[in-house]
């Protein structure tokens, strides 16, 4: 199908005796949103994670963007963009180093660098070590490292964190729904995460507890966190 | 290559910026001939006691500065950055082995003159280019077996103790080497040039690993 962004049919992931993910199967279209809820340690950055290339499952089927992991993770890598709980900023450096530093590796334009610290409103302090940046502009110039190499997947794990409502409305220029990227979303606040998703995942355990549409999340939120 | 450029080109920036491994590792050199004058109760060293003093001394140093080699991917998220991006990760490999390389050599600029200064009795100068090739070459293997002993550290809990644990045995040939080639040279009536045979188990020694960790990195990078 190709139309389909991400196919996951018996996922299967541990750690050691522990199971993070079991048995977790969803279809998502390219350029929709899928929101993954749950509570703490319920999965949802695991998922990410394995989304990612980073982690490799342990039994089921992944096919992300056409390609199937972790088989063929070395194509995907290059369309996927993860901005997860760590900016995965080198402190010492600059913004505007980091972010070259990305651009190299992903061979991607370093005009795009100045254009991206630009549009995040970061412009006055790229050449400041990212150590001495607040936590909010630290998540700025790690929204701008995600989507660098203009990725078709954008795995998002809390984006809105550490971020005032100003900043927010930067990113969104960036990660927000309006850009026709696929996404997948996970936010501790269900109800925002919700109105911007077109499916709705829900874990509880590791295990999916409902994959449907936002109309059909909102009924099952109380369970979900219960 | 052009991933490797990238890698190292950061690796330098960041030491420069920081100034966290090289000075450390020049500090512990000299620490450590102050320590062997002292304990040796001698004011000059030369031949092969002066060769042992000097391979120790610098493999140790070495030691040191692969220990802090991947500390930045670690706790700054570093690896995640790179095993995301689509590149080669031997990439890691050879510009981690190159960035000790250069430290060691940079080490070895303060080292070498201190240790003539403070410990060895025959003049430096005649054997100069001589040492030179014996450590590059050393350096190499000491480079390559130090990336890839942290490379493997790096995952698990004790690995401050893993890396030389696992790196210390792997480097004892070129240990040996080492100093069996540094030795001739620092002797008093020296020809200035090492031993060929030892120099040729030098190089040996750094095709066998830098191919060994070549095959085996891409494996040591997965969770």
């Amino acid at each position: 199908m190709p139309d389909t962004a991400i196919e996951l049919r018996g996922l299967t992931r541990r750690f050691g005796e522990r199971t993070a993910l079991k048995d977790v199967s969803l279809r998502l279209e390219r350029g929709k949103t899928l929101a993954v809820l749950g509570r703490n340690g319920a999965g949802k950055s695991t998922l990410l994670r394995i989304l990612s290339t980073l982690l490799r499952p342990h039994e089921g089927d992944i096919t992300v963007l056409g390609e199937s992991l972790p088989r063929r993770a070395f194509a995907v890598r290059s369309r996927v963009g993860l901005l997860g709980h760590e900016p995965l900023l080198y402190r010492d450096l600059t913004g505007r180093e980091n972010l070259s530093y990305h651009a190299r590796l992903y061979g991607a334009p370093t005009a795009r660098v100045d254009q991206l610290l630009a549009t995040v409103q970061m412009g006055a302090r790229a050449d400041d070590p990212v150590r001495t940046l607040s936590r909010g502009m630290v998540q700025r110039v790690a929204v701008c490292r995600a989507v660098l190499h203009e990725p078709e997947l954008l795995l998002l794990d809390e984006p809105r964190a550490n971020l005032d409502p100003g900043a927010t409305e930067l990113v969104e220029q960036l990660i927000g729904r309006g850009n026709g990227r696929t996404r997948v979303l996970t936010s501790h606040d269900p109800e925002a995460a919700i109105e911007e998703a077109d499916l709705v995942l829900g874990l509880r355990d590791g295990r999916g507890l409902f994959v449907g549409t936002p109309a059909e999340a909102g009924g099952r939120l109380q369970e979900l966190y219960r | 290559m052009r991933a490797a450029l990238t890698v190292l080109r950061k690796d330098l920036t960041l030491e420069l910026r920081t100034f966290e491994t090289v000075p450390a590792m020049a500090l512990f050199s000299l620490t450590t001939f102050v320590i062997f004058h002292f304990g040796l109760d001698r004011s000059t060293v030369s031949g092969q006691l002066a060769a042992g003093v000097l391979t120790v001394t610098l493999l140790f140093a070495a030691l040191l500065g692969a220990g802090r080699l991947f500390v930045a991917e670690r706790e700054q998220g570093g690896f995640d950055a790179f095993l995301l991006a689509p590149v080669d990760r031997n990439a890691m490999l050879i510009a981690k082995a190159a960035a000790l390389f250069i430290f060691l050599a940079v080490l070895e600029l303060v080292a070498v003159p201190a240790f003539a200064l403070l410990l060895l009795g025959p003049p430096l100068w005649p054997r100069l280019l001589g040492l030179i090739a014996v450590l590059a070459l050393a350096d190499l293997g000491i480079a390559v077996i130090g990336t890839l002993t942290s490379a493997i550290a790096i995952h698990t809990r004790a690995r401050d103790l893993i890396g030389p644990i696992v790196g210390l045995p792997l480097l004892i040939p070129a240990l040996i080497a080492t100093a069996r080639a540094a030795g001739p040279l620092l002797q008093a009536h020296s020809s200035g040039s090492p031993p060929g045979k030892w120099l040729a188990v030098l190089a040996l020694y750094d095709c066998v690993f830098g191919l060994v960790a070549y095959a085996v990195f891409d494996f040591l990078l997965q969770e």
